[in-house]
């Protein structure tokens, strides 16, 4: 998902997640309408702050089972809490966290707290993972081994992943499927007169004239690229 | 030259120039304590060292004739009895509510504006009341500290829970967790350091609010005996007893802030 800032990608993220509900519409998967507040089928991963300091790298992990198996206090202990921890050491290792384990998780570097993170959702199984700008405030070499491990997870795990980003290049490359968010009209006297809507779907890997035309078709329904703003 | 601002003391100096102050106080005193005992030789207003010395040896380490208790110690225990008892029933009842608000939007609604009105009663002002209730005895003590503080341990820690990113909290339910989950798992362990700075912050207080209980109706504690030998101008007792109060809550501060440092090191101040 991309577009410009105040797009509404991030709105439309939130509701996917069920943090906020649609005033018209609904969003179904199966047929079957999302929940209207965040739950296990659904993880995410912000840009920042999605990891909990109080709790050591491994622990971080391990509490997506815990909350599962001990409903009451939300641990685990004995036996129990040995399967967890094998499992969640198992889930540190494929994405290379295995040696920060003991750590606690504000002391890992940002790019290493996304990883934790995106540990802690999938070891979850969830249907869908949503990410909201996760690799915003990373350096762009730790960037693209995180674009690997994505890519890796995303084959292993079979989850759908919605991913907002502002580099485009970034969802072309990991995106099977682009939703372009923009404001059909757009007042630049009051930027926010007007609100937003997907106004591109752009199938990747298809590039039939069918698809380009309806492209610019779209395009033409922008005003934004009526008066000659138009990016590359 | 550097500016002023720019120009910061070594460790060591640091800590002589920490020290400087306190001897300058001290020598003030003996000074002043000096010149009127030459012209009165009786004076009870600024008693030399050789008078405390002999009333400290005396109510610290001499049983009391008519208790047989030395009497610092007794009062002591008096006075950290009453305090700790109201200490943590308030710290306790802060942390429930507090986590209460904080995290639920009806608790919020519910309780904040009470909170918040009551945190406005100056709780000196109702002591005629729990007196009047609760009777003379400890209970009213107790009560008093608990009236003075527990509100402001509640809406810091209300507060402290706001201040918690929401991405964590929505984090938490995306892995399953339920609100009761939430609090115990993410809530209640964050908040456990932040409790134990609101309550540093409130020893100051809380030994305000022990001190004028006991000073109104006691028959033993710290501030009982300070406001007893006031009658008698009795300064060489007054001012150890002040400086012992100091000491004790001192200590006190200190032993929080190592639990604080020993039990939750991932808890840094940035």
């Amino acid at each position: 998902m991309v577009g410009a800032s105040g797009g509404g990608k991030s709105t439309f993220l939130r509701m996917l997640l069920g943090q906020e509900t649609p005033t018209r519409g609904e969003f179904l998967v199966d047929g079957k309408p999302l929940p209207d507040e965040p739950g296990p089928d659904r993880g995410i991963v912000f840009q920042r702050y999605s990891v909990f300091p109080h709790l050591t790298v491994l622990e971080n992990v391990m509490l997506g089972l815990e909350l599962e198996r001990a409903p009451l206090l939300g641990k685990l202990f004995g036996r129990k809490r040995g399967e967890v921890r094998e499992r969640a050491a198992a889930m540190l290792d494929e994405v290379g966290l295995y040696h920060a384990r003991d750590k606690y998780a504000t002391e890992l570097s940002g790019g290493m707290q996304q990883r934790l993170s995106i540990a802690q959702s999938v070891i979850k199984q969830p249907r869908i993972l949503l990410l909201d700008e996760p690799f915003g405030a990373l350096d762009p070499g730790i960037s693209a081994d995180m674009h690997k491990l994505i890519l890796r997870l995303w084959e292993e795990h079979h989850m759908t992943i919605f991913m907002v980003t502002h580099d485009i290049k970034e969802g072309f490359d990991l995106g099977t499927r682009i939703l372009v968010f923009d404001k059909v009209r757009l007042d630049p006297q009051a930027p926010n007169a007007f609100g937003a809507t997907i106004t591109y779907d752009i199938p990747l890997h298809v590039t039939s004239n069918k698809v380009l035309e309806e492209m610019a078709e779209a395009k033409a329904r922008t005003e934004r690229f009526s008066d000659g703003l138009v990016a590359a | 030259m550097r500016r002023l601002m720019n120009l910061r003391p070594n460790r060591g100096s640091g800590l002589l120039l920490g020290i400087l102050p306190f001897v300058a106080l001290l020598i003030a005193y003996l000074v002043a304590s000096d010149i009127r005992m030459a012209d009165n030789p009786n004076d009870k207003l600024l008693p030399g060292m050789s008078v405390f010395a002999d009333a400290v040896q005396q109510f610290a380490f001499q049983e009391d004739k008519r208790s047989g208790d030395i009497i610092l110690w007794s009062d002591t225990a008096a006075s950290l009895q009453r305090l700790g008892i109201g200490l943590s029933l308030a710290a306790l009842g802060g942390l429930v509510f507090g986590i209460l608000t904080g995290v639920l939007p009806y608790g919020r609604a519910t309780l904040s504006p009470l909170i918040a009105a009551l945190s406005m009663i100056p709780p000196l002002a109702i002591l005629p009341i729990l007196f009047i209730i609760f009777g003379l005895g400890e209970l009213s003590k107790i009560v008093l500290i608990v009236i003075g503080i527990a509100p402001f341990v509640m809406r810091d820690i209300g507060m402290r829970v706001g201040e918690l990113p929401a991405e964590q909290l929505i984090k938490v339910q995306t892995l399953g967790a339920s609100t009761w989950q939430t609090i115990v798992r993410v809530v209640l362990p964050q908040m456990l350091p932040r409790l134990i700075d609101a309550v540093r912050l409130s020893l100051g207080p809380a030994w305000l609010f022990l001190i004028a209980a006991e000073a109104i109706a006691a028959t033993d504690g710290l501030g009982y005996r300070i406001f007893l030998v006031r009658r008698y101008l009795a300064m060489d007792i007054i001012l150890p007893y002040v400086v012992w109060i100091t000491l004790l809550a001192f200590v006190m501060d200190l032993l929080l802030r190592q639990i604080s440092r020993r039990a939750f090191p991932w808890y840094q101040r940035a």
